[in-house]
């Protein structure tokens, strides 16, 4: 088989995506779990390192154009590198959503949660779990481990408009919580727009195997 | 067991150098002129080359990294092949050919006067754009033409053993080794010039030179030539001149891309690592070459 040279910089690029995917994932988790557990000092390392998740997007592009450039890849070839190409940045924006979060930890201070966390960390789960499972549908190039990343975004768009509703009521009844209140509706519009990011991965995986752009599932919201 | 060897040095430099000043050479890190950094194979310092009182080539220095594969770019007519073959001392057989300027393997200068330029082609081997296997010999004979010409003495279990490294070295052996006594010409276009890499790669050289290998190859042999040149350049060091820039830029390491002036002179416009240059080329020139905008 020829294309040996390619081959093994193709690999490299999709073993760095995930380790990518990896980094945003762990960023995801640690700013709801410090957010549950007031830890604004882990909140600050979040941050800190998202600036590592900026870099690694930036490394892997400059892989892929120089991919491109000299191996003129072709085909399924250059779908893929095409899709690596905007993978990343839907990557590097989950980063920026997690180190949102991290920030409103921050910002939030000593003040306690307004309510317990249930479903935002449901939320946070979920937007995980639809970014592994997208990435590893684009390693696995399976169109059908992408559309089932869609049917869990419209479980976090369901979850989303839950907590909006819960959060209104509280604004309602007593506007000295719609501060705190709106913190929490920030940190639950990053983990929304998370798990849109990872449904943008799954639509890659899509166009990488059939050449097609479509919306991976309608959404109902 | 290779005996006569003239005093060209090994890959890991000469430990005394002989102390020919030249003041082109860049200074090592110990001071002496003369002793090139380890990663460099090849120093090419102000050569001209000269056609009669035509000057094809002006005033060209560059320094050809060991162990990876340099590719020489550019129009047709602009002295890449006859950079190539200054390298190897080729250039000087074309009657009234002659080269200025200074080119150094490992320190040591090709063109000193005590260099036998024989010597030096078996260090710097080449190959060229048509397959050219010895017509009226073997496989087997072909590959072994060279060691036999330099007359080393071998036995016939060495010869062979040589021979085997070296077709398998060339990715052929699996394919012809239960057709050796074949004739050269008998194998595939794709099988000639890697039989003829072959040829080379017994003398054991340090360089190997290739003059668009691939030309008169189809996609298919060439793409098994690129894959090998990859793999020969754990050994060797490969300069390689080709008009495909896509296969340039396939291949290579570092590209140097070569241009003619108005007195049709060829003249190096740029020098970097390959991706360097088919991303974000330095010179206007060199860019519009590679995106195709001539004239």
């Amino acid at each position: 088989m020829t294309r040996v040279e390619f081959d093994k910089h193709l690999r490299e690029l999709k073993n760095e995506l995930l380790e990518m995917g990896s980094m945003v994932e762990k960023a995801i988790a640690r700013a709801v779990d410090a957010l549950k557990r007031r830890d604004t000092e882990m909140a600050r390392q979040i941050v800190e390192d998202d600036v590592k998740i900026n870099k690694k997007r930036f490394d892997i592009e400059e892989k892929c154009v120089e991919l491109i450039a000299t191996q003129q890849p072709l085909a399924r070839d250059l779908r893929q590198l095409i899709s690596i190409l905007h993978m990343t940045v839907d990557l590097e924006r989950m980063g920026d959503h997690a180190e949102g979060i991290a920030r409103i930890n921050i910002r939030m201070g000593d003040e306690p949660l307004l309510k317990p966390l249930i479903d935002i960390p449901r939320m946070a789960q979920l937007g995980i779990d639809m970014t592994h499972r997208a990435l590893q549908a684009f390693i696995d190039l399976s169109v059908e481990g992408a559309r089932a990343v869609s049917a869990s975004d419209d479980e976090v768009d369901a979850l989303y408009d839950q907590v909006y509703r819960e959060l209104l009521v509280y604004m309602i009844q007593d506007p000295r919580t719609i501060q705190r209140a709106t913190y929490l509706l920030w940190i639950a519009h990053d983990l929304e727009r998370i798990a849109d990011r990872a449904t943008n991965i799954a639509e890659r995986v899509v166009f990488t195997v059939t050449g097609k752009m479509d919306e991976v599932g309608v959404s109902k919201y | 067991m290779i005996e006569t060897r003239n005093k060209l040095p090994s890959r890991g430099g000469d430990a005394n150098p002989p102390p020919t000043a030249d003041k082109e050479s860049p200074p090592s890190a110990a001071g002496d002129a003369n002793v090139p950094s380890r990663d460099i194979s090849v120093t090419i310092r102000g050569v001209h080359a000269y056609y009669g009182r035509f000057r094809a080539i002006k005033n060209v220095s560059l320094d050809v990294e060991a162990r990876k594969v340099t590719a020489l770019i550019g129009p047709s007519g602009c002295g890449k092949s006859t950079l190539l073959r200054c390298l190897n001392r080729m250039h000087e057989e074309v009657p009234g050919a002659r080269m200025e300027g200074s080119i150094r393997l490992y320190g040591q200068d090709l063109y000193e006067r005590n260099v036998d330029p024989v010597l030096v082609r078996r260090r710097i081997g080449m190959v060229f754009q048509k397959p050219n296997p010895f017509p009226t010999m073997s496989v087997f004979d072909n590959v072994a033409a060279g060691i036999k010409l330099n007359r080393f003495w071998f036995s016939r279990a060495e010869l062979g053993d040589t021979v085997e490294r070296a077709l398998t070295h060339a990715a052929l052996w699996d394919d012809v080794k239960d057709k050796l006594q074949q004739p050269g010409t008998a194998l595939s276009g794709g099988q000639q010039q890697r039989l003829c890499i072959a040829r080379a790669l017994a003398l054991e050289p340090e360089i190997i030179l290739m003059d668009e290998p691939c030309s008169a190859l189809d996609p298919i042999a060439t793409l098994k030539i690129e894959d090998l040149m990859r793999n020969l350049i754990e050994d060797y060091t490969i300069v390689i001149v080709t008009h495909n820039m896509q296969q340039a830029a396939r291949v290579s390491d570092m590209t140097a891309f070569l241009m003619m002036d108005e007195d049709r002179a060829g003249f190096l416009v740029e020098h970097g690592e390959t991706k360097q240059i088919f991303t974000n080329p330095k010179e206007k020139r060199t860019e519009d070459y590679i995106t195709g905008r001539f004239g």
